[in-house]
């Protein structure tokens, strides 16, 4: 159970993450960052519910492309996180990755892939080094519903499977690849059945309640902790934009927007906290305050000011330096 | 003679094609009630049905070699993938089945697929979606390789491409959608082989595919106005098989030859058409041939570096004048 504490930073972490990825998108709209970016409102119970759970910076985390939030949540500095957007030499992968390339190995971020699927073998392969190394860090893999239909998530599961690794794949359901609405994409629509399948408890939760949403995370931290191999936990939800900044969400109809937004997952926590006399509106209020002067007067005011990196080093990073095999300096 | 934009060329070419046989279908991801993700297959889901223009899911390899499984009997798939990055997921079945049925069948079999997908480039969309594999796909025997630099080339050779019995590998290229040119207004297919003199001139030549010899072009204007310099410019629309004989043409004429690729020199268009000139026409040359092309790095995302890994106009101004001594 999660205290009152524990639930007022968590919506003070929501909020952030919010007013956070609309800083972004402003920054988009101004051109002031390139690229595809990818925005995470709406779906914010997802990674916070699951990383409470969990152990940000010391369990390993991977994810595609909506990943600044993730990286955030494992410890990553969101002003190194902005500055990577603006594509500065301070961003988390010095500007040489972008939106969907953030990276913070320190805090066990092992990045933001923009290939559909391409994560799940990653995943799975971290966990397979946890378990030669015989630590009780667990690999923690978020994607997305369409993504259920590379290869890579068949072939991945049933490894985790046989091999029992220490590996939690987490499925942000939010009905859409793009355009394309899961009924059009995908046979199955419960997510959770086609982990099942590979002998992978499964479970299927309520992705707007972060409360349900860390319940539901805590088994399965728990169960691939104990050593008893993958868990797939799917969180049903909702992203609130579109797809990327080019994606209008022309192929969504009002009314099932209109249906999520009822169903935010900040407004469900806030509420929930007021109504308990734990909380009022006035703090809220000022909390949202602070926050948005805090992402504009610091992190974006961090990203803008921040140089670029250096043309002479565009060959840099492309292979190790001085690696001492290989002019066989080692003898 | 209409102005169409590539990707209204290319829509153009579907829909006659699509009208002209009903076993012609169009699959890809959001091609269909999205209408494509640069517009190419724009209203034909609403015309032909979800049987012909198909949404699929995100399964490269699989859709891909579905498409080649219906092509053995007699349907003709164009296959879009969204990004020729994503191709790498499907080459699998491109190279292992679409390639080789005729040759292992002895003849038996051939897959009439057409995959068209964008490459190259664009802006700041980072090292996994800035692949330029066209490399990749002209050094695989049984394919053929072809990439427009015109919305003319982009409507003419998609027709050839899903009429001719070979499989066939459409390289776009995302910053050239929205380009417009003149397009006939009867129907025509461009052949499939060869290349084109895209600028006559005597000086030297430059060869460019797909969006180089967009920078070549611009080269050649400038070099022209500011320094009396007149470059022939080879389109080689055709990467696979080269037109060996284009090549050795212009080199003949010119004796001065510079490739311009968007791609990295190794193992690259510039390579090949260096080694052909070698074959051909070693003893025409006047300078060493030169290749302009990127840096030999994954895509950085930040926009300096990003212009700075790949060339440009101005790289292929610096490169004429210093092969002419002028620099
Ligand atoms: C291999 C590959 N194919 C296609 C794409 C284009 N693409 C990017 S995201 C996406 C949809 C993925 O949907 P989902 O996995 O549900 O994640 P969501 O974006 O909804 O979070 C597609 C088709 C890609 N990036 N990589
Ligand atoms: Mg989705």
């Amino acid at each position: 159970m999660l205290s009152t504490d524990d639930k007022k930073r968590l919506l003070q972490e929501m909020l952030f993450a919010r007013r956070f990825e609309e800083a972004c998108y402003q920054g988009a709209q101004e051109r002031k960052i390139g690229g595809f970016v990818h925005l995470y409102p709406g779906q914010e119970a997802c990674a916070h519910g699951v990383f409470k759970a969990a152990r940000p910076g010391r369990d390993y985390a991977i994810t595609g492309y909506r990943d600044h939030i993730h990286a955030i949540l494992c410890g990553a500095d969101p002003k190194e996180v902005m500055a990577e957007l603006f594509g500065k030499e301070t961003g988390s992968s010095k500007g040489r990755g972008g939106s969907m390339h953030i990276f913070d190995v320190e805090h066990r971020f092992m990045g933001g892939y923009s290939l559909v699927g391409g994560p799940f073998p990653l995943a799975t392969g971290i966990a397979k080094g946890i378990q030669l190394k015989g630590d009780d860090d667990i690999s923690i893999c978020f994607l997305g519903d369409a993504s259920n239909n590379q290869g890579t998530f068949h072939e991945s599961l049933n490894m985790a499977s046989i091999w029992k690794l220490p590996v939690l794949y987490i499925c942000e359901n939010n009905l859409y690849g793009i355009g394309t609405r899961i009924d059009r994409s995908t046979s199955e629509l419960d997510q959770y059945k086609r982990a099942a399948v590979y002998n992978i408890p499964s479970a299927q939760a309520d992705g707007q309640d972060v409360e349900t949403v860390y319940e539901a995370a805590k088994i399965a931290v728990d169960h691939v902790r104990s050593g008893k191999g993958p868990y797939f936990l799917e969180l049903m939800t909702y992203r609130y934009r579109g797809h990327s900044m080019s994606d209008s969400n022309a192929y969504r109809d009002d009314k099932e927007e209109a249906e999520w937004a009822k169903r935010d997952p900040i407004k469900i926590l806030r509420d929930r906290l007021i109504e308990a006399g734990d909380y009022s509106m006035n703090e809220y209020k000022a909390l949202d305050k602070k926050l948005i002067a805090e992402i504009d007067d610091d992190i974006v005011k961090f990203a803008e000011e921040s140089p670029e990196p250096d043309v002479a080093d565009l060959e840099k990073y492309v292979l190790a330096d001085n690696d001492p095999y290989v002019r066989g300096s080692m003898n | 003679m209409a102005n169409l934009m590539y990707w209204e060329a290319i829509r153009r070419a579907h829909d006659e094609e699509m009208a002209n046989d009903p076993l012609v279908i169009a699959m890809g991801e959001d091609i269909g009630v999205v209408g494509g993700t640069y517009k190419a297959t724009q209203g034909l889901y609403e015309k032909y049905g979800p049987e012909r223009v198909m949404d699929t899911p995100i399964s490269e390899n699989s859709y891909t070699g579905l498409g080649i499984g219906a092509s053995f009997i007699g349907v003709r798939p164009i296959i879009e993938i969204m990004s020729v990055n994503f191709a790498w997921l499907a080459l699998d079945q491109i190279f292992n089945s679409a390639a080789k049925v005729r040759y292992m069948s002895g003849g038996q079999l051939t897959a009439p697929v057409v995959i068209r997908s964008p490459g190259g480039t664009a802006h700041q969309l980072g090292a996994q979606h800035s692949a330029r594999m066209e490399k990749v796909f002209m050094g695989i025997a049984g394919l053929r390789v072809v990439t427009p630099s015109s919305p003319k080339q982009a409507y003419g050779l998609l027709k050839s491409a899903v009429r001719c019995n070979d499989p066939v590998f459409i390289n776009e290229h995302e910053l050239m959608y929205n380009l417009k040119g003149e397009v006939p207004d009867e129907e025509f297919f461009h052949p499939l082989e060869g290349s084109d003199v895209a600028r006559e001139g005597s000086d030297i030549t430059l060869f460019g595919y797909n969006i180089s010899v967009r920078w070549s072009l611009q080269a050649a204007d400038i070099l022209s106005k500011q320094h009396g310099i007149e470059c022939e410019v080879i389109d080689l629309y055709s990467l696979s098989p080269l037109d060996r004989e284009g090549i050795k043409r212009s080199v003949s004429k010119t004796h001065k030859a510079i490739i311009v690729e968007e791609a990295e020199a190794m193992v690259g268009v510039g390579s090949e058409v260096m080694a052909i000139i070698n074959e051909e026409c070693f003893f025409e040359l006047d300078a060493p041939p030169v290749r302009v092309s990127a840096a030999h790095v994954p895509i950085p995302f930040n926009h300096k570096l990003e212009q700075a890994a790949v060339p440009d106009a101005k790289d292929v101004v610096n490169a004429v004048l210093a092969t002419l001594g002028k620099s």
